[in-house]
């Protein structure tokens, strides 16, 4: 077939930006839309006679980005924006979330979804609040890698010292939180220094430029720590002269990977049965991979609908009824002890009861306030939470999408609030202490 | 032709892998009209005949054979339908066996609930004979084709967006979507526009129209065709009132990069007759497909987001 189709058959990542008010992230993001070649002419032109029309002599690359009239009339960012752009290397989704505290529901949005954070420094300011607020939100989301974009270094005149000191202080900080992999660059957004081309003023960085690095940050999954999971969303049963017999359970599949012959266990009912057969959108396969939508076929007869879990018969976690996760509360009105709520969970959807919210988190310094009572608009708290039926959930932390849940209101369908199940941060407690304890004598 | 970078590695399943980038946006099409069966009533999926509908029809089937689409199809007929594409919409509908509703803007204005534009543009007409239809059919989640790389209020468009009655969408109570836990609760009456292209881009969809061989209809392709030019587009001659008087027509070479009302899509200058010239075409292109061929986005700064808002897809 053609050449053109083979060579642009590519990888795509997903990355989430995340900066305060005025650290440059439009102007970040308007600079790699502009030197990757991804704004057109028309587009271009657009922004050119907007900004005209509003007086500003140059073009208003922020205008590229703010989509909605009311962002435009109060010249901020309201809402996350899903913006494409590719290389010859790689496919590109950005979330673009605005930074301003209030809409930290906004990054986790984004960031849910991401496999690269990207957070945003000024160098003449250092780490901020802000800073240590968006590293804690990436460790609790538990993205891969982060990149620290240390921008304005034109303004700092390029010095090695000030962008070492900020690096070393953020890395230590999200090593701390779990964060697994941190890139820090220094970057000017505005000049363009080391943001799609290398810097000619900083000749003491040997490192990728920004747009170098999401091309190659690797983006594949390491299935030997995975548990496969396969959530049923649908039953197919064509019922046809063709295929009188066909039973196939078609879903998603959320972690690891299934092969043909395997012995599964469908969660919550415990029924064990073995794959006869696995359909990748109508072609067979003797294994699938995590994200590929598949239709698995079981050798016996037993009753699985939507809703239920197809897991390794070795590897089925445990099901509960009650579960405790950090969340984030996305919805206006506050969630509160007591709430009747729906829990969605992969493909099932059940009714629970927010039993206990024992804590609200301050991102600032992580600290922890006790019994807050309710959890308002952005506010990330841990619940409890009993569900009237069982689920099979991991940890957040071993599957990000077996691990987390949506909270929805039952009386007007609102989604309420983004939970993760188990603890909060990859590492909550230094793992030292216990080769520190061997060497006292007591 | 379908080659994963999963099957390259041999499909060792300790071996770090990922999906081609067709592959993850195909998968998550995919999981996204599996959710749609699973939770509504009465889905329907607008179909134009342009090739983002084609390419969501592909989708759809793959997602469940070997049994049918649990699905109809929805035609929003603007009365100025290129022939060849509505000849493509009635041998597809026969072809998978499907039901095809047709809300047609034409019998509106025939009864004068709607009234014809001095300019012809028939576009915004769509509107309400859309809208009525979902009602009078009790349709719960009506699937589209649109993508957020289209233009900038579409960067904002959830992929489950919620619709009132009166299907208005209101980008400022949207709801925020996590990981992907689509939530499609609704009220009766409301309904939830589903948009499972929303990830894709315009080459996106042309290389995968290439690697699954979907057909489409001529008017995507180079050919003879008597045009003119209008508002810097050229648009084909019809009954909807082109040309005016101080218009010539010419014979050109052209080729349409979107398909929608004649009145308003116009054609580019092309020499690209088969697949692989239209996606190198389209990769050296330095306009976007609306920004050249589609006059109904040009009306103003947030012509889209009005119709949007008003109820348009």
């Amino acid at each position: 077939m053609t050449t053109t189709t083979e060579l642009t058959e590519t990888t795509l990542l997903r990355f989430a930006t995340a900066g305060s008010v005025d650290d440059g992230k439009s102007t970040l993001v308007g600079r790699l839309l502009h030197d990757s070649k991804s704004i057109l002419t028309d587009q271009l032109e657009a922004v050119e006679r907007a900004s005209a029309s509003r007086g500003q002599e140059t073009p208003d690359l922020a205008l590229l980005t703010d989509g909605l009239r009311a962002e435009r009339e109060q010249g901020i960012t309201i809402d996350v924006a899903y913006r494409y752009f590719a290389t010859p290397k790689r496919r590109f989704i950005l979330a673009d979330t605005p930074g301003h505290v209030q809409y930290t529901r906004n990054m986790v949005t984004g960031a849910s979804t991401a496999e690269l954070t990207v957070i945003l420094i000024d160098a003449r300011n250092g780490v901020v609040e802000q800073t240590r607020r968006h590293a804690a939100l990436a460790a609790l989301l538990r993205v891969p890698h982060v990149v620290l974009a240390v921008n304005k270094m034109d303004l700092v005149d390029y010095q090695e010292s000030v962008f070492a000191a900020i690096a070393e202080e953020f890395t230590a900080y999200a090593l701390e939180l779990g964060v697994p992999e941190i890139t820090a660059i220094p970057i000017s957004a505005l000049a363009g220094d080391n943001v799609v081309d290398p810097s000619a003023n900083m000749d003491w960085y040997g490192g990728p430029t920004f747009l170098e690095h999401l091309e190659t940050v690797p983006v594949a999954h390491d299935l030997s720590h995975c548990h496969a999971r396969l959530p049923v969303q649908y039953v197919i049963r064509p019922q046809t002269a063709e295929h009188p017999d066909y039973r196939g359970y078609a879903g998603q599949i959320a972690a690891g990977s299934f092969r043909v012959g395997e012995s599964v266990t469908v969660l919550p009912s415990g029924h064990a049965s073995k794959i006869s057969g696995i359909d990748l959108l109508g072609e067979a396969v003797e294994v699938a991979y995590t994200t590929q939508s598949v239709t698995v076929l079981l050798e016996d007869d037993i009753d699985i609908s939507r809703g239920d879990l197809i897991v390794p018969s070795k590897d089925a976690p445990p099901t509960t009824q009650d579960i405790e996760a950090t969340v984030c509360h996305v919805a206006d009105a506050p969630l509160t002890v007591g709430h009747r709520v729906l829990l969605k969970h992969g493909t099932r959807t059940v009714k629970a009861i927010v039993k206990d919210i024992p804590s609200r988190l301050t991102l600032d310094d992580l600290s922890l306030h006790p019994h807050p009572g309710q959890l308002v608009a952005n506010d990330i708290g841990r619940v409890k939470i009993r569900t009237a039926e069982p689920l099979p959930v991991d940890s957040y932390a071993d599957s990000r999408r077996t691990g987390s849940f949506i909270l929805i209101d039952p009386n007007d369908g609102t989604t309420l609030t983004a939970g993760m199940v188990g603890e909060s941060f990859a590492s909550p407690e230094p793992v030292k202490d216990e080769a520190e304890d061997d060497g006292w004598d007591f | 032709m379908t080659t994963t970078v999963a099957k390259a590695h041999g499909g060792a399943t300790d071996a770090p892998y990922t999906l081609s980038h067709l592959d993850a946006l195909e998968s998550e099409a995919v999981h996204i009209f599996r959710e749609v069966a699973g939770e509504f009533e009465r889905p329907v999926i607008l179909f134009s005949g342009g090739k983002d509908s084609i390419v969501m029809l592909h989708l759809a089937l793959k997602a469940f054979a070997p049994a049918a689409i649990p699905f109809s199809l929805l035609h929003v007929d603007t009365g100025h339908n290129f022939p060849e594409v509505l000849e493509y919409r009635d041998r597809a509908v026969a072809a998978h066996g499907l039901r095809l509703h047709v809300a047609s803007v034409q019998e509106y204005i025939d009864r004068g609930v709607l009234k014809e534009r001095p300019d012809g543009t028939r576009n915004p007409l769509q509107t309400l004979p859309l809208t009525e239809k979902i009602q009078a059919e009790k349709f719960d989640a009506v699937f589209g084709g649109g993508r957020r790389d289209e233009e900038k209020a579409r960067a904002k468009e959830r992929v489950f967006s919620l619709r009132d009655e009166f299907s208005q969408w209101d980008p400022r109570r949207q709801r925020p979507e996590l990981w992907n836990l689509y939530n499609g609760r609704h009220a009766p009456g409301e309904h939830v526009r589903v948009f499972p292209l929303s990830n894709w881009t315009e080459l996106d969809v042309w290389q995968y129209i290439a690697r699954e061989g979907i057909e489409l209809p001529d008017i995507y392709f180079a050919h003879e065709r008597e045009v003119f030019q209008r508002a810097g587009m050229w648009l084909t001659a019809g009954e909807w009132g082109g040309p005016k008087a101080d218009e010539t027509v010419e014979k050109r070479q052209v080729r349409y990069r979107t398909v929608g009302d004649m009145s308003c899509t116009g054609a580019v200058d092309s020499d690209a007759v088969t697949l692989d010239d239209v996606i190198a075409e389209i990769a050296a292109s330095r306009l976007t497909e609306r920004g050249a061929t589609r006059a109904d986005d040009k009306m103003s700064e947030a012509a889209m987001e009005d119709r949007k808002r008003e109820g348009y897809f």
